[in-house]
């Protein structure tokens, strides 16, 4: 499988509504990053020297929510940030230039911490290959791990989360969407199909989160 | 986005917005260890000068090398190359060689629009003529900006030679678009004519129009002016309206001073407002760089429109 | 119409003969050969931009029998040699007469009077003086020219520039001169030197001709000025009839001319004047500029635009379709008047017409209902530089007669 043969991964920002179906409600939702955050607590022994860089824009709402938790669950401030990566696409070139997410590193830095990247949908993993060239011209984390909400299969590099909300079988011809209260009004996953729009068969991307241009 | 920034005035709202926000974003960089981004690996950039212009030039540079763009200076003053036939030679040559994006400083007014007839890639104003400097128009938009928080309803008061002045053109164009209210400042001869069917205001009075300003931006003037009759010393044209402490302290307290720079230290700026905490002007440079940036890759970081 | 040995024989109906050539006319509007008082031919000098050939050639194409070859040539039509060389060349073409025009003063430097007597009286018969190219600046100067061509029916044609107030212009002052940053060329600047002119030419009582009006304010002026039964004659170029300054925003140097495209205001009001016969004549300027001269910057860009071919279309355009002129009036501006300035009528060898028996048949065959896209690579003449490629214009030159004999047959040259 290709780049170039892959319907558009815009998920489902282009999803028809009639036809999509809720995967995941505000609940599920919920006790996913609940548990999310338990194993990160778990496999970093508490915790100790993480930062929660979310990749705009969902990852970010998504980051900010489990650092609240582990802030919780540790009574003690656990820092989080966001990453933005559209500078460091492979795919720039495909599409008309786009705004600029914000990239904003909390005041403790990321050298020589672990810094858990969150983002919504993993798919081609192209998006998270860009989060790591980006983070190594902002300093030299211990670890990087990976924590997204979604993950839809479909890889094109020799990436994996270390950290999944939900493991959701697709189609390529599927869209993936994820929405959350802070941006879309409400928290949900939907699963939908591309549809014959033109666009979702010509445009080009495997970008998990893309937010359109 | 458009594929190339010849006006500042073919800029919608939008698309100035855009441009600005991508600048504030790109802000941050120079506080990073690694001031550079990949963006335009791969890409090549030329600086076509026709004109001497070293601080837009490197500010170009910087800002194509910041994104990895291959940068070739191609500086052609002084060679016999004043027709446009060289013009388009050049234009052909440059085709030659792949240009992706040409930055072109030129003293005939619209001498990129003809260029842009004759290239692929993005053609980018860094001045033509008498007639536009989009790009210092959008740093100083910047600069207003992250200074005063906004833009619309701004009072932005315009200071000197406009007859001959391309910043003030795209800075009255792009403030307009902006929703600033902009007041231009000289005395009738260097004001053009027309200049009533601007969207702008305009006074010969420096003194009535200070304490009513946000924004202060005082233009360069120029000797040879005087030669030309547009006044009659320059020591009376300093009294009228340099910018000195005393005009100054008529301005509101949060008021700015702004120059685009190269000053005539005394002629239109006194040293001690050019050196006052009010000023912008060290500022104005290095938001040059990250602006730039922002319309190098806006223009060629995505698939060609 | 029976033409015999280059002279109108018969006009009327059920003219017959044998061992005529026949031409079928049906629709179509004979127009007393044009008179263009204003060309560019180039030659000597500049044959890379056009030669008397080619441009007497999109002269006969264009429906003219007779130009005027302005002086400005390398060298200079100052002496009566280069005005018999120019007028040689001209009949050794043959596509139509060719009348030069002797510049006003030595190499058009606006210092010293040209021997203008000499080439009054020379093969060449030149009537028409001017600098054009440049003004006549100094008032003194002009004076003495206007006073001294009074001795052989001279005329002096006035290229209207105040040099110092368009010092490097570019465009026309207003509006859209500010936008574009291109310096400004005043109406003024051409106003006060006509102002002035047609009281120098009334003080002396000589005759003006004005070259290329291009401002409502010069209109007004011509208007006063004939007004006082003073000898002024004016032209206006089939550009400033349809076009504006506006179309310079593009910095497309095909619009770069001197004098400049003007508002809406001026072009309706030069329309107004040519209609009411304020301004006497169509001129073309026809100036023809080899590529490279146009394919420039605005500001680095040669002043011109190619005209003769497509002429009679544009004045159509502008003035017939709009019920300014109708076809005699097209007569009177571009052949009758012309030839009169020129002093060309009269006579088996004159120019401008009438169309009656015994009158030199120089005539041109236009096909009102034609519509043609202006497409400048089939222009005979050298020059591209039209400001009109592309567009379709009303009206077709069929056939033009020099002396009874075809120079132009279905739009092409015999």
């Amino acid at each position: 499988m290709t780049a170039a043969s892959r319907p558009v991964a815009s998920e489902g920002r282009d999803a028809p509504a009639t036809s999509a179906r809720t995967i995941l409600d505000a609940a599920d939702i919920r006790r996913a990053l609940t548990r999310i955050a338990h194993e990160i607590l778990e496999r970093t022994k508490g915790g100790h020297d993480v930062v929660v860089l979310g990749i705009p824009t969902r990852g970010v709402n998504l980051a900010q929510r489990l650092a609240a938790r582990l802030t919780e669950v540790e009574d003690r401030p656990i820092p989080v940030g966001s990453l933005d990566v559209t500078m460091y696409r492979d795919d720039l070139r495909l599409r008309p230039a786009r705004a600029l997410g914000r990239t904003e590193v909390p005041r403790e830095g990321i050298d020589g911490r672990v810094v858990v990247l969150v983002d919504d949908v993993l798919f081609s993993g192209r998006t998270v290959r860009a989060a790591l060239d980006a983070l190594g011209d902002l300093g030299r984390p211990r670890a990087v791990q990976l924590a997204v909400l979604i993950d839809r299969g479909h890889r094109d590099l020799p990436i994996r989360a270390d950290y999944v909300g939900k493991n959701i079988p697709t189609s390529l011809r599927e869209v993936v969407k994820v929405l959350v209260t802070e941006v879309d009004g409400r928290d949900a996953v939907l699963l939908g199909q591309a549809g014959a729009d033109p666009r979702h068969t010509h445009r080009i991307s495997s970008d998990e989160s893309e937010e359109g241009a | 986005m458009k594929r190339d920034l010849l006006s500042a005035g073919e800029l919608s709202r939008d698309e100035a917005v855009l441009i600005l926000d991508t600048a504030e974003e790109l802000a941050g960089l120079t506080e990073r260890p690694i001031k550079k981004l990949p963006t335009l690996r791969g890409r090549t950039v030329v600086n076509l000068f026709f004109e001497d212009s070293t601080r837009t030039r490197i500010s170009f540079e910087a800002a194509a090398k910041r994104l990895s763009a291959d940068v070739l200076n191609f500086s052609a003053k002084g060679s016999s190359v004043s027709k446009g036939e060289s013009l388009k030679d050049t234009a052909l040559t440059l085709e030659a060689m792949g240009a992706d994006g040409v930055v072109i400083r030129h003293s005939a007014s619209g001498a990129p629009h003809r260029l842009a007839t004759w290239v692929r890639g993005s053609v980018i104003n860094a001045g033509d003529g008498a007639h536009e400097h989009p790009t210092q128009a959008l740093l100083d938009a910047f600069t207003m900006r992250r200074h005063l928080g906004r833009l619309e309803g701004l009072r932005v008061t315009i200071v000197g030679d406009v007859l001959h002045s391309r910043v003030a053109r795209s800075n009255v164009l792009l403030l307009s678009t902006l929703a600033a209210e902009t007041t231009l400042v000289a005395p009738p001869t260097l004001l053009p004519v027309a200049v009533e069917t601007w969207p702008c205001a305009v006074s010969y009075d420096l003194d009535s129009v200070l304490p009513k300003t946000d924004v202060v931006m005082m233009l360069r003037v120029q000797a040879e002016r005087m030669n030309a009759s547009y006044f009659p010393t320059v020591r009376e044209y300093s009294r009228r309206y340099r910018l000195d402490a005393a005009r100054m302290a008529q301005l509101p307290d949060d008021a700015i001073v702004m120059h685009p720079g190269p000053m005539n230290r005394g002629v239109e700026i006194a040293a001690e407002v050019a050196d006052s905490a009010r000023s912008t002007i060290v500022e104005q440079v290095a938001n040059g760089v990250t602006v730039r940036m922002a319309v190098l890759y806006l223009l060629l970081g995505g698939a060609k429109a | 119409m029976r033409i015999r040995d280059g002279v109108v024989a018969e006009v009327g109906e059920g003219l017959t003969g044998s061992g005529a050539r026949t031409f079928e006319g049906d629709g179509l509007v004979a127009l007393p050969g044009l008179v263009d008082l204003h060309t560019h031919l180039r030659e000597p000098g500049r044959e890379d931009a056009e030669t008397v050939e080619t441009g007497t050639q999109a002269a006969a194409l264009g429906g003219y029998t007779a130009v005027h070859a302005m002086a400005n040539t390398d060298p200079v039509a100052d002496t009566a040699g280069v005005v018999e060389q120019v007028w040689r060349l001209g009949r050794e073409a043959g596509h139509c007469d060719v009348r030069p025009v002797g510049a006003a003063t030595v190499a058009l430097a606006g210092a010293q009077l040209a021997e203008l007597g000499a080439m009054a009286d020379s093969a060449a018969r030149v009537r028409v003086f001017s600098d054009d190219g440049k003004c006549v600046a100094d008032p003194v100067i002009m004076r003495r020219a206007l006073e001294y061509v009074k001795a052989f029916d001279g005329v002096i044609a006035q290229h209207a520039q105040e040099p110092r107030l368009t010092d490097d212009a570019q465009m026309n002052e207003g509006e859209v001169s500010a936008r574009l940053g291109l310096r400004g060329w005043p109406a003024v600047a051409e106003e006060a030197i006509i102002a002035r002119d047609c009281l120098l030419a009334a003080h002396v009582d000589s005759r003006l001709h004005i070259c290329h009006v291009s401002t409502a304010g010069s209109v007004e002026i011509i208007r006063w000025a004939k007004s006082k039964g003073w000898q002024v004659t004016a032209e206006v170029t089939p550009h400033h009839l349809l076009l504006i300054d506006e179309a310079a925003q593009t910095y497309d140097p095909v619009y770069k001319v001197n004098p400049p495209l003007r508002t809406s205001a001026d072009v309706e009001a030069l329309r107004q004047g040519l209609s009411d016969g304020t301004i006497d004549a169509v001129a073309t300027d026809h100036a023809p500029h080899p590529l490279e001269d146009k394919e420039a910057e605005w500001q680095a860009a040669a002043f011109g635009m190619i005209g003769l071919e497509g002429a009679l279309s544009v004045v159509q355009e502008a003035m017939v379709e709009t019920g300014l002129l109708d076809w005699a009036g097209v007569a009177d501006r571009m052949s009758v008047r012309p030839a009169r300035v020129g002093r060309l009528g009269g006579g088996p060898d004159g120019h401008g017409g009438p169309i009656e028996v015994g009158a030199a048949a120089n005539i041109t065959l236009v096909d009102p209902a034609a519509r043609v896209t202006v497409d400048p690579s089939t222009f005979a003449s050298k020059g591209r530089n039209s400001p009109f490629a592309g567009r379709t214009l009303p009206g077709r030159v069929i056939a033009t007669f020099l002396r009874g004999s075809p120079t132009v047959m279905d739009g092409k040259i015999v």
